[in-house]
């Protein structure tokens, strides 16, 4: 059994110019006040890039990506602060609902509401109080462009969603969230229920999105972390071990951890 | 090897056999009740008022009771019912108070009919002044009826994936909206199948009504449809005897010629609507779950 150092840490050094669409300063999270989840991370991540959180199970990832657009809020105990736009978003105070709204997300399993792939789209619209048809039609048809699925779905717009494939579905359910104009997009192991070809056309998808949303993926097959981000951050045990560069952190990475998680290892 | 197969072939059989009684129980019961009751059912017998003393009455007043009780019944219970189980469903956490609340609609599930309607009896009829009258009998069906509805409409609430309260939260709606607008509609299908299962309950039920709506029902002027006068088929402090109290009224102290035919005959009536709401149950169920889904058929 190797002696394996939990101590050691690698941090990306970003310039200090560089914009960052959110960060996270000390954060913790606790489930059932006892289970200490996420461990004092403090971690940035830059615009207009694909951050992929990797790690094995347990390891906190997911619970950490819930956290940022406060998922977590009735099931975990978070503190420290997330910087979003200069404003602390883990305050009680803040409209949970609004940052929700700039920060999607897309979930494991494809989760379409049993509505047409229409009433999908607009449903969240419609309760923030657009109603007017013209406005409603075009944010459907560019939704579903952005998520690369208009050409399949044009034609069947007002037949329910739960016909669709899984691969269709998770489609929608990104459309569903770039409809709401998020500013960034968190997906936890969005293609891990898809078959091999819709799992390739959505990480091609992630790749066009990125060049108007800041993408922050949670994902536990390393080939995707790989192919699809600018940047990776290793979990391990409710911990940061390093966060660098993907093609660094695949290539040489800094702490023996990492290279022991990527080489196969353990996890 | 082979003694594991004999076996599992002889507790087949005894699964089938098992089965078999309970389906033949049923059918004879239907045989005999129908075969006994509907060579009385008529036009006139159907809409009719009932005859104390002569042949030939019918059963229309009773038969307009019972569906006038349901409908109020329902329009009282469900609300109640359905923040009941949307707040056990979705919000009430794990605790003593959950735990006791739980424990209280079991219990009341379990109370005896009659009991419920002694309950009725001396809270609505005699304590709240109400008489016996059709509020009073919705008010106890509703007690009787709340625990199982309750139970019925959370289970259906716990059907829905949590992934659709999850993925409405994530686009950025209250808990509140998700639930009555994504987790409600798509539990509808298995809600209003509950619904009308406990309608059949609801309708066939009778010692609960007994000391609260009454064993009278007087004639009804159908061309009245203010509630607030006393002919009219609307007005909830008439008395009104049900259908099923009116088969157990006949029978017990009935003295018309005919009570014999009588009974037969609206038993043969109770039974042909409940399995009507049976069927309904299962028909509309179906049809909404395939039109939401757009699934094909089973």
């Amino acid at each position: 059994m190797k002696n394996i150092n939990t101590d050691e840490q690698y941090f990306y050094p970003f310039e200090a110019n560089e914009p960052m669409a959110i960060a996270t300063e000390a954060l913790n999270v606790y489930y059932h006040d006892e289970y200490h989840a996420i461990n004092d991370t403090s971690l940035q991540f830059k615009q207009n890039q694909i951050t992929a959180l990797i790690g094995a199970s347990g390891s906190g990832k997911s619970t950490y990506l819930r956290s940022l657009n406060r998922m977590n809020d009735e099931v975990a105990k978070v503190t420290g602060t997330i910087d979003y736009h200069g404003v602390d978003i883990n305050q009680p105070d803040i409209d949970v609902y609004e940052v929700r709204r700039r920060i999607g997300m897309v979930f494991q399993q494809p989760n379409p509401f049993a509505k047409s792939i229409y009433d999908n789209i607009t449903f969240a619209l419609k309760r923030r109080g657009i109603t007017k048809k013209a406005a409603l039609d075009e944010i459907v048809e560019t939704s579903l462009k952005q998520a690369a699925v208009w050409d399949q779905l044009k034609d069947k717009l007002h037949q329910s969603a739960l016909a669709l494939s899984g691969g269709q579905q998770q489609r929608l359910c990104i459309a569903r969230a770039l409809a709401v104009k998020p500013e960034i997009l968190l997906m936890d192991e969005p293609t891990s229920a898809l078959d091999p070809v819709s799992t390739a056309q959505l990480e091609q998808t992630m790749k066009q999105l990125r060049e108007q949303y800041t993408i922050i993926i949670v994902t536990h097959n390393m080939q995707q972390a790989a192919r699809v981000s600018d940047y990776t951050v290793f979990f391990n045990a409710g911990q940061v071990v390093e966060y660098n560069k993907t093609n660094k952190i695949f290539t040489r990475p800094k702490i023996q951890l990492t290279d022991d998680y990527l080489s196969g290892n353990f996890g | 090897m082979i003694d594991n197969q004999r076996k599992n072939k002889i507790a087949l059989m005894m699964i089938h056999f098992i089965t078999l009684v309970v389906v033949l129980i049923l059918a004879l019961l239907l045989i005999d009740i129908f075969s006994r009751g509907l060579p009385y059912v008529n036009w006139h017998f159907l809409t009719g008022a009932s005859k104390p003393f002569q042949a030939g009455g019918g059963i229309g007043m009773q038969l307009f009771n019972s569906f006038y009780l349901l409908i109020l019944t329902m329009i009282i219970s469900f609300p109640i019912a359905l923040g009941a189980a949307i707040y056990l469903n979705q919000y009430a956490k794990q605790n003593w108070v959950t735990s006791v609340l739980r424990t209280s609609i079991e219990i009341l599930s379990s109370l005896p009919s009659v009991v419920v309607g002694l309950f009725g009896f001396l809270l609505f009829v005699i304590q709240f002044g109400y008489g016996f009258s059709i509020i009073s009998g919705a008010l106890t069906l509703t007690v009787f009826n709340l625990p199982l509805l309750t139970r019925s409409i959370e289970d259906s609430l716990a059907g829905v994936d949590k992934a659709q309260l999850q993925g409405g939260l994530g686009l950025g709606l209250s808990k509140f909206e998700t639930i009555i607008h994504i987790v409600v509609p798509a539990a509808l299908p298995n809600i209003i199948s509950g619904v009308i299962l406990s309608a059949g309950r609801i309708f066939g039920e009778a010692a609960a009504l007994i000391y609260t709506a009454g064993q009278s029902a007087p004639q009804l002027d159908f061309t009245d449809w203010n509630p607030f006068n006393a002919a009219s088929p609307l007005n909830p402090m008439r008395p009104a005897e049900t259908l099923a109290v009116h088969i157990w009224k006949i029978n017990s102290e009935g003295i018309m010629p005919d009570v014999t035919q009588q009974s037969a005959g609206a038993a043969a009536v109770l039974l042909l609507a409940i399995l009507l709401f049976n069927f309904l149950a299962r028909f509309i169920g179906r049809r909404l779950f395939m039109k939401m889904t757009s699934a094909k058929a089973k």
